[in-house]
């Protein structure tokens, strides 16, 4: 498996999701290679862990040169790299232009120390990452399948691929069209359908992530398949903190971003409070339309009942949950979305937008179209005031979360390795 | 003889801690001591002891002919007596001298005459009493709002709580071609008086003292001398307002501010024929000359003049509304702590930090703000009122139970 980060180095739910699978995978007796670009030497042994940092590649080795050749394609057409300052594109163009023959010498001869972060030479991390791929899947026998989450680690199984001629899984957690809305990263988008393309099979999150798998990336129906996340923990938290005002809490929890959907969290959050003065709605988080929420509040007149608490981290998110009464998550588009289900570890009722992954496992929960405010409203509302649903989602929630296991997913994805490997 | 009037303004608020969401209904504590202690102390060194002591060698060296007059906020006040007792005590010996003038103001430095007479004039009354008790029994008789915020209402209250004289800023939009070196009068209440800044010659001082790409930069007392003296002998007065932190904190005793002041009353006496007036004196010797319309409230703060600072974008509107419905609950249930939260939640620098004038006057906003954005000091402001807000149904809950 090739990922991009492991627990507990973690900027985001891909490595959590990792962790999950490989845990699963490892109940079920399957060894797993797990290949990150960056290994911090505390990661749970659960897998036979390959730091990308440390293989050397072996540049006589014909083959790369011309996977070397395919990867500047991507990267050359990976221009508008976000986050690029002025000096740093000259420098970026001028090595891309050049084609690249003046330096290839020196990548070919040494190792390469990955960030494995999110940074600015992110597509330059992801080319040598494949590029490192290459040369571990030359180097060992020892496995049947190649399986790359995401796409930042789709050119290393692209690659591998090409040196081993063994079968590739291409796992989308994540697409271009989640994170930028309509206006999609042309590069980021091609090393997706490049991905999606030469895998044997495609694994995706959601059906909603199906869908646009379909839809957006022009992949055939059959050759894609829906494993959901689970949990790694179903147990209920029984948290010793306590609220400290009367009113209800209803909460907004995730970056405050286009993805997340807060506007509309606010505008329902509007029609609440004109119906019942006794409720506190909590937007926990940060992120680019912050101070556009808070302009929001204050226009709508809220801003007594309507709090923002920034970043939370550790022990403050469990709080969070502990004492909302009703949680929401309002996500635009949402290809999983693991959130609401620690929302159902603390036995709160939730309500999630149809526009998530998590709507199709969760069944004891309130599902409305994001852009609803109206039925927002409603089902906060409702969730806040008649005790028997908020009742019933508490108990039979925490029954489905038992169901949600990762061993559950390992199992249909060695079904999926067992398919692949039979075509 | 002419006269110069220099009033200086002596304000401090209590700045809030930093007040998170979850401690709405558990901490009923809101103030930043520590930050509250360290500015008060600071300022206190740089500014308030040093030119304390200089204005008073500069009274008993002119026997009388050198005047000053204060205006302290009540917010100020309890943190003296808290923080800086030194300090305390040299306004005291100053006052004591009876060259030194105290105004009238709100206690808590409030926006209240914009929203309401009860607020108003009962925390014109507590400031009052705060004077009478710290100055030996001293009774302010000209008033001075925050901020220097006046229209014809305000001065219409004002002279009705029996006050006679009231200053302002000589806002060009108000003055047009008349000039702010005259006495004038309320034009519904003609008996109050109103003394108006001459913002030209004050800001000269406060704010361009030590600016090097100022034409007139460096400004020195044979400079100051050569303006007022061609100013026509028909205008009797020369208003000189400032904050009073002007000397060694805004301009620092680097660039001279003291070497001026320390010479600038020789000079004017000796090379002009202006003398040093207090407003009340102004008042007593001075004839107005018409009434000043003022339909809509005008202040001293950035270049509008007008109440923009404080209030009419929307997280200042939403947390000054959302404050000021408190009002008549928090007079009724009269509690001492809240009321002195009360007081000091009305402060308008917490409205002030909320200012999202970036472009014009932004630099001096963010100078005085705790905060890094307008959008922070909105949230913990709202968090604090919050509890507020509990603390007042708890009292509430309280005073009902017991027959």
């Amino acid at each position: 498996m090739f990922g991009w980060e492991f627990p507990p180095h973690i900027s985001g739910g891909l490595g959590t999701a990792c962790y999950g699978l490989v845990k699963g995978m490892v109940h079920h007796n399957q060894e797993v290679i797990f290949v990150v670009p960056k290994l911090w030497g505390d990661e749970e042994e659960l897998a036979d862990f390959v730091n990308a940092s440390d293989i050397t590649i072996d540049y006589r080795e014909k083959k790369f040169k011309s996977i070397w050749k395919n990867l500047t394609y991507l990267e050359v057409s990976s221009f508008l790299v976000p986050y690029l300052g002025p000096e740093e594109y000259q420098k970026f163009t001028d090595y891309a232009i050049h084609d690249r023959t003046d330096v290839d010498e020196s990548i070919f001869t040494t190792k390469y120390e990955f960030s494995g972060k999110y940074g600015k030479n992110l597509m330059e991390e992801v080319s040598r990452y494949a590029l490192t791929a290459a040369q571990i899947a030359r180097d060992r026998d020892d496995y049947e399948i190649i399986h790359a989450h995401d796409w930042l680690s789709f050119p290393a199984g692209i690659a591998a691929k090409e040196i081993s001629g063994k079968p590739l899984v291409a796992h989308v957690h994540a697409t271009e069209y989640d994170r930028s809305g309509e206006s999609v990263n042309k590069p980021v988008f091609d090393i997706e359908k490049a991905g999606m393309e030469a895998a044997d099979h495609v694994v995706a999150v959601s059906q909603l992530t199906k869908n646009t798998i379909i839809r957006r990336y022009g992949i055939p129906a059959e050759k894609v398949s829906v494993l959901h996340n689970a949990v790694l923990d179903a147990s209920i938290i029984k948290s010793k903190y306590v609220k400290k005002v009367p009113e209800k809490i209803v909460t907004f929890l995730g970056r405050i971003t286009f993805q997340k959907g807060p506007e509309y969290f606010v505008e329902a959050a509007k029609k609440v409070l004109d119906r019942d003065e006794n409720v506190r709605f909590v937007m926990a988080g940060s992120g680019d339309l912050l101070n556009r929420m808070i302009d929001r509040v204050a226009e709508l007149r809220m801003g007594h009942k309507f709090h923002f608490t920034g970043f939370l981290k550790g022990e403050d998110v469990d709080h969070m949950y502990a004492i909302s009464d009703v949680y929401i998550m309002p996500s635009v588009s949402e290809p999983f979305g693991i959130a609401p289900l620690e929302a159902v570890r603390h036995n709160t009722p939730t309500v999630i937008s149809k526009q998530s992954g998590v709507a199709e496992v969760l069944q004891n929960a309130i599902k409305i179209d994001y852009w609803d405010v109206d039925a927002m409203a409603d089902a906060t509302f409702a969730l806040l005031h008649y005790q028997g649903i908020s009742k019933m989602f508490k108990e039979l929630g925490s029954e489905e979360l038992k169901n949600l296991k990762w061993e559950h997913v390992a199992a249909r994805l060695v079904k999926i390795y067992e398919k692949t490997l039979a075509q | 003889m002419r006269t110069i009037c220099f009033y200086f303004q002596v304000h401090q608020p209590y700045r809030l801690k930093p007040y998170r969401f979850f401690d709405i209904g558990d901490d009923h504590y809101y103030w930043d001591d520590f930050l509250n202690r360290n500015v008060m102390r600071r300022v206190a060194q740089k500014c308030y002891l040093p030119m304390n002591a200089l204005l008073l060698e500069l009274i008993e060296k002119h026997q009388g002919a050198f005047k000053v007059t204060f205006s302290f906020s009540g917010t100020y006040l309890d943190q003296l007596e808290a923080y800086a007792p030194d300090v305390l005590e040299s306004f005291q010996r100053l006052v004591a001298t009876g060259h030194v003038e105290v105004l009238s103001e709100t206690y808590g430095h409030s926006l209240a005459a914009l929203k309401s007479k009860e607020e108003f004039a009962r925390m014109v009354n507590q400031h009052k009493e705060k004077i009478q008790r710290l100055f030996n029994g001293y009774t302010p008789k000209v008033f001075r709002n925050t901020e220097l915020i006046y229209s014809d209402q305000i001065g219409e209250m004002v002279a009705d709580m029996g006050y006679k004289g009231i200053l302002t800023e000589g806002a060009k939009h108000v003055l047009g071609w008349k000039s702010p070196n005259y006495v004038y009068q309320n034009s519904i209440k003609p008996e109050l008086k109103v003394l108006l800044k001459n913002f030209l010659l004050s800001d000269d001082i406060a704010f361009r003292f030590s600016n090097k790409t100022w034409k007139d930069y460096p400004l020195t007392v044979d400079k100051f001398i050569s303006w007022i003296k061609p100013i026509p002998a028909s205008e009797p007065v020369l208003n000189l307002f400032m904050d009073y932190e002007t000397f060694g904190e805004h301009q620092w005793k680097e660039t001279g501010i003291f070497e001026f002041m320390r010479a600038l009353p020789e000079a004017v006496l000796s090379q002009t024929d202006y003398g040093f007036s207090t407003p009340s004196e102004v008042l007593s010797q001075v004839e107005p000359v018409s009434a000043i319309h003022v339909p809509y409230p005008i202040s001293w703060a950035d270049e509008e003049r007008d109440l923009t600072a404080w209030l009419g974008n929307d997280l200042q509107d939403e947390a000054f509304d959302r404050l000021y419905e408190l009002e008549k609950i928090v007079r009724k249930l009269d509690d001492p702590d809240l009321i002195r939260d009360w007081n000091y939640l009305q402060t308008s620098d917490h409205f002030y930090y909320m200012c999202t004038k970036f472009f014009s006057d932004g630099d001096i906003h963010s100078y005085f703000s705790p905060y890094d954005t307008p959008y922070d000091a909105f949230i913990n402001y709202m968090n604090v009122l919050s509890d507020f807000v509990l603390r007042i149904k708890e009292k509430q809950k309280e005073l009902e139970l017991i027959p």
